[in-house]
């Protein structure tokens, strides 16, 4: 454990409200530091945004919590969880790259964490064919990727993780690969798939503007060494008003230059 | 509309192997006129016409029979290099400690020369089809092995992180996405040895055997029947190209997700 680390709080029981918590986490690959002394903590179903410079240790970041990976020191506290298995369990991660499986058909690649979970193939298409209306995706059930959009392929994507029914969604730069066009809808989209389902959500992403509009809080990272620099309190109704009307109101502009003073 | 498809069809065949067919039709007729204007000697080379003749005259008394061997040889072979070449590289793939012991051993056994063994395990085995056997699939099984492996440790890194945060097991991660990605690797591994195959099996029956087409050949050599060498190796050419486009044809009915360039 950190030491000298002000919350001694035993890390099996989790503190009510408290999703995942980060304490003094540092993780180094050979001579490269990553992260350093990172602390901070995630309300239990809210969303939080990381932002950073890119090589700054915000992927570092989100396979640690995914428990893909162990800090070198420091707890990451998910939940109750501190191993790596535990966390593992808990999350779910949507890639960066859609990663769906070509010879799977839209239908069948979202419900693929069922099936690893032992769930009949038949069973688990009942459960995902409603969600695929839900989401916009009526109608695509049979089609292979290779024949969908880059936006249809990343809603694909989002719906295999919400299938995996983990209570923390991990988003990794979800719409990185996609024009800015189609992100901006994509963003749209999301905001209104997110408040469906009570989740706790974390997402990583280079875009200022992203991380603002999709989440509540954003915590702004440091180039390498990743350290917090900034904890930004979003306080602006996401739900009212269109994407256009909330990013270029003065509360949302005020913030964007805040954070992007914090990343220089 | 089968009206309007069928010389839409011929055309594509046309555009895919015309040129092909010119070609080898230009070297046939090239090969006709030199012999016969060069006044070459039947036993030194034989012309087109003289191979076809041959192929009339001893199709139903020595080469029929002899095909029928061969074949058998080469499609047993293979397919026992199949199963045993797949069946291997999986466990090479799933097991570490296996791949690390057997792999070396498995690329050293290419340095013995195919014609040094066959006689061996024809004095072994015998002069029925078991040795030829053995050597069709000692020959077809190196480069399934090899491209299975490869195939299989080339499946992306992220793929593999994305199915462990969808509760994955080693299983299901071989079965859901390794095996299914590597299938394209598997096929040019099948490829490869559909050509080796037919060799293989000429190498058998020099060493020793009581049919095939590989025994017309070798009995034929002495006596200067040029033309029937040449029949039995048109034979042998047709036998490889039909199992070479058998496995082709399996590959499109069973990876069709995957993208193809036309080879031929």
């Amino acid at each position: 454990m950190g030491r000298g680390s002000p919350t001694e709080a035993a890390p099996s029981a989790p503190r009510d409200g408290v999703g995942i918590s980060f304490t003094d986490i540092r993780k180094t690959f050979g001579e490269v530091v990553a992260l350093d002394g990172v602390t901070f903590e995630i309300e239990r179903h809210s969303r939080i945004g990381i932002v950073g410079p890119s090589g700054g240790g915000k992927s570092t970041l989100l396979q640690v919590v995914a428990g893909l990976m162990d800090p070198d020191s420091g707890v990451v506290d998910v939940e109750g969880a501190t191993d790596a298995k535990g966390r593992l369990a808990r999350c779910a991660m949507m890639p960066q790259r859609d990663l769906l499986l070509p010879w799977r058909t839209a239908l069948d690649n979202a419900i693929i964490a069922l099936e690893n979970r032992g769930v009949s193939r038949d069973a688990a298409r009942e459960k995902a064919r409603p969600l695929f209306e839900h989401f916009g995706l009526a109608q695509f059930e049979g089609v292979r990727p290779a024949q969908l959009s880059g936006g249809m392929r990343q809603r694909v994507s989002f719906l295999r993780t919400l299938m995996a029914d983990k209570d923390v969604l991990l988003l990794h730069e979800p719409f990185g690969a996609l024009d800015s066009i189609t992100r901006g809808q994509m963003q749209e989209w999301l905001l209104g798939a997110l408040g469906d389902v009570p989740r706790t959500v974390l997402l990583v992403t280079h875009d200022v503007e992203e991380a603002l509009l999709l989440s509540r809080t954003v915590v702004v990272l440091s180039a390498r060494p990743g350290r917090v620099v900034r904890v930004l309190h979003v306080g602006i109704d996401t739900r009212g008003g269109s994407r256009r009307e909330i990013v270029t109101s003065p509360a949302f502009v005020s913030l964007k230059e805040q954070a992007l003073e914090a990343i220089e | 509309m089968s009206d309007t498809a069928r010389p839409k069809r011929t055309r594509r065949l046309w555009r895919r192997y015309g040129v092909t067919a010119l070609f080898v039709l230009f070297i046939l007729v090239l090969w006709q006129l030199i012999l016969t204007w060069g006044h070459v000697p039947q036993y030194l080379l034989a012309t087109p016409t003289e191979v076809l003749t041959h192929l009339k005259e001893d199709w139903s008394l020595i080469l029929a029979p002899a095909t029928w061997v061969t074949l058998k040889e080469v499609v047993i072979g293979f397919v026992v290099a199949a199963i045993l070449g797949i069946g291997l590289a999986v466990l090479l793939h799933l097991f570490g400690p296996v791949r690390r012991a057997i792999y070396p051993l498995l690329i050293s056994s290419q340095t013995i020369p195919i014609v040094v063994i066959a006689p061996i395990l024809v004095i072994l085995l015998g002069y029925g089809i078991l040795p030829k056997l053995v050597i069709v699939a000692l020959i077809c099984f190196f480069p399934i092995v090899v491209n299975g492996l490869d195939g299989l440790r080339s499946v992306d890194d992220d793929f593999i992180r994305m199915m462990r945060t969808l509760d994955a097991s080693r299983w299901a991660i071989f079965r859901r996405v390794e095996f299914p990605s590597a299938l394209p690797a598997i096929f040019s591994g099948l490829k490869i040895a559909a050509t080796f195959a037919a060799i293989g099996a000429v190498f058998a029956e020099y060493a020793g055997a009581s049919g095939g087409l590989g025994l017309v050949i070798q009995s034929a050599t002495p006596n200067l029947q040029t033309a029937r060498i040449f029949a039995a190796i048109l034979l042998l050419t047709i036998m490889a190209f039909l199992l070479f486009g058998a496995v082709s044809l399996l590959e499109r009915l069973l990876v069709p997700w995957a993208p193809r360039r036309n080879t031929m």
